[in-house]
């Protein structure tokens, strides 16, 4: 319910959101009603299983990853400001004009850290690089049982084939930004807020 | 201090005649004296007359996109097809082998980013979200202050719920509930007359409307030509215990339900005593022909009363229907749909089971302004010939929807405490792999589900 959410979230944090992500007052809050609905063990923190509830996210071929991404490297919680610099990576890139105050440093949903997002999801075990093997998972992953063995290693081949310039047969975060570079990321990695 | 005690029992003594003659009497016979009339018309002048003044004070505030939802984003809701042919189109397919780019991934990311922040389902079981405040201290979101007036009408507000119209609809609820065991029991006594199922007609719609009296309910019947008739199957969009009560104001019902214990218990076999309702025990309820050879026998007696079933299985917050389950509609007879709606701005009517034990829940109906509702009975509608019951289910959901002004969601209620089924999952993976690969493969790769 809503009137335990606006009380626990201090007017200060709510300024310190605001800068970092670029969202409005009453997104934070409305937002921060979204997080105290999700966060049914109500100790300010979301686990996965908080996340695997909601039936549409389950459903996702890829909410495993999409989940994994708000979770920081080897922790199982994560608070409502890691919640929020998750998805200020899907904020529209127009609204930074409406900000009086552009940020120093480059914002959380600039193309660039859209796309690095996506990249994330890809690389499994975090080391920069997207090898054939976690390409083949990911694609698993997306497909289900409905493609064979050897068509997935063809088009993981094929897609590293294109993309690899440096010849070691992983992609890296330059590659991938260079393939895609010609894809509408802004508008395709963009969720149009509301208020 | 003996006269202050005598002086209190003889205030509530007066108390209880002026309930008993004002409120009791009257709505036993189905007349209304006015009173309640009276106090919804202050009760929606002085709602509009807040919003106005909340809307005033925000109207710096409210930007320039003056949105009506009350959403938090606005979904992109093209198909898969759609969305991937537009990512892919930075490049051309590729002459052989799979059709895969890098950026498939953002489509799937979207939905989901999208479903974190706001999903079809999980705002089902909480309450519904009022556009604008309607003064009352649980729905307050974002309180700020505005006007001396507005808080004092809000504290007023507070004195009248809890201090005069809490104890007034407790006292009747109570007298209307004792009275629904003892009538029952006392009708359950006389033999198999034609006056017995006259009286205990009457003794249920007595209690009823007392009780409904206790919740201050104005209901508001469509189309009553409609009503369910004797040997059918009534069928409504479930949002609380409390749509019992709206539905048996307007006419006798069997209910069909859990046996329980406590008091729930006791009414349950006070009222079978004066007439034929359906209680399974637990254990029954698992044997699912069990239940469907009991409701069959029920219905196929004419004489019996029409049974009323709420095929969605838990309660959701009337701001949708979601899938009915297939078992009441393979019962065979005529199905009387029913759509009921509250209105949100004088109570929330949904019960949030896990949140709020059914004592909570009904100290914060009696507390709330009131509970307006609008009964529509649709017109009956069969099994028609080579249907099956998933589908006569939706088509029974899908009117139930449109006249109550609900979303058709196709989930289950059940996702309130279960998880989703792997299946839906494998359906996207599937339609992902025919996107892939595409329809025409000429490779030795087999679409297994």
């Amino acid at each position: 319910m809503g009137s335990r959410a606006s009380t626990l979230l201090r007017e200060e944090e709510i300024e310190e959101i605001k800068k970092e992500t670029g969202f409005s007052h009453s997104q934070i809050t409305r937002l921060y009603s979204r997080f105290t609905s999700l966060d049914k063990g109500e100790n300010g923190t979301l686990s996965r299983e908080d996340f695997q509830r909601i039936p549409e996210l389950a459903i996702n071929p890829l909410g495993d990853r999409i989940i994994n991404a708000f979770f920081p490297e080897g922790e199982d919680q994560v608070n409502f400001r890691g919640f929020m610099r998750t998805l200020a990576h899907f904020r529209p890139i127009e609204d930074n004009e409406k900000n009086k105050n552009p940020p120093a440093t480059e914002p959380l949903n600039s193309r660039a850290n859209k796309l690095l997002f996506a990249f994330r999801l890809y690389d499994l075990d975090r080391d920069d690089k997207i090898s054939r093997d976690e390409l083949l998972q990911v694609l698993r992953m997306m497909v289900g049982v409905n493609i064979s063995d050897e068509q997935l290693g063809s088009i993981a081949d094929r897609t590293i084939q294109e993309a690899d310039t440096n010849g070691d047969n992983c992609i890296s975060f330059q590659e991938f930004m260079k393939v895609l570079e010609k894809v509408d990321v802004e508008q395709k990695m963009s969720i149009r807020f509301l208020h | 201090m003996e006269d202050v005690w005598a002086g209190v029992f003889w205030a509530m003594k007066i108390w209880l005649y002026l309930i008993i003659s004002l409120i009791m009497f009257p709505a036993m016979f189905g007349f209304s004296l006015g009173i309640s009339e009276a106090y919804m018309t202050i009760l929606m002048k002085t709602l509009k007359w807040a919003t106005l003044k909340i809307q005033k004070a925000n109207a710096e505030e409210k930007a320039v996109n003056n949105i009506p939802s009350n959403g938090l984003i606005l979904r992109e809701n093209g198909s898969m097809e759609k969305e991937l042919g537009e990512l892919r189109r930075s490049r051309p397919k590729p002459p052989v082998g799979g059709d895969f780019t890098l950026s498939d991934c953002f489509y799937f990311t979207r939905r989901g980013i999208e479903s974190i922040v706001e999903d079809e389902v999980t705002q089902r079981f909480t309450s519904e979200e009022l556009v604008s405040w309607n003064l009352l201290t649980r729905t307050n979101n974002d309180f700020q202050y505005i006007s001396l007036k507005l808080t004092l009408v809000y504290g007023l507000g507070i004195f009248v719920r809890y201090c005069i119209l809490a104890p007034l609809r407790i006292t009747l609820a109570c007298i209307g509930l004792s009275w629904l065991v003892i009538g029952t029991s006392a009708v359950g006594v006389l033999p198999n007359w034609r006056i017995k199922f006259w009286l205990s007609e009457w003794v249920h719609i007595i209690c009823y409307r007392i009780c409904a009296r206790g919740l201050s309910a104005a209901i508001q019947y469509h189309n009553r030509e409609n009503k369910p008739k004797k040997g059918g199957i009534g069928v409504a969009n479930h949002t609380s215990p409390i749509d019992v009560v709206i539905l048996c104001n307007d006419g006798g019902y069997a209910m069909v339900g859990q046996v329980h214990g406590g008091l729930m218990g006791v009414l349950q076999r006070a009222m079978v005593r004066a007439c034929p309702h359906v209680w399974f025990e637990r254990s029954e309820m698992k044997d699912r022909h069990l239940v469907t050879k009991r409701l069959k026998d029920h219905v196929s007696d004419k004489t019996k009363l029409p049974i009323l079933i709420f095929p969605e299985g838990t309660c959701i917050n009337n701001t949708s229907v979601m899938m009915f389950k297939k078992g009441s509609f393979e019962i065979g007879g005529t199905i009387y749909p029913v759509a009921i709606k509250y209105d949100p701005k004088f109570g929330d009517a949904f019960w949030n089971s896990s949140k709020y034990s059914m004592v909570s829940y009904l100290l914060r109906m009696m507390t709330s302004w009131a509970l307006v509702c609008n009964v529509w009975y649709l017109p009956a509608m069969h099994q028609q010939e080579g249907e099956d019951a998933v589908h006569f289910a939706n088509r029974v959901k899908s009117a139930i929807a449109h006249q109550g002004g609900l979303v058709d969601l196709q989930w289950d209620g059940g996702l309130k405490r279960a998880k989703v089924k792997e299946t839906f999952k494998e359906q996207q993976q599937k339609k992902y792999s025919s996107m892939v690969v595409g329809d025409d493969s000429n490779s030795d790769s087999s679409f297994s589900s």
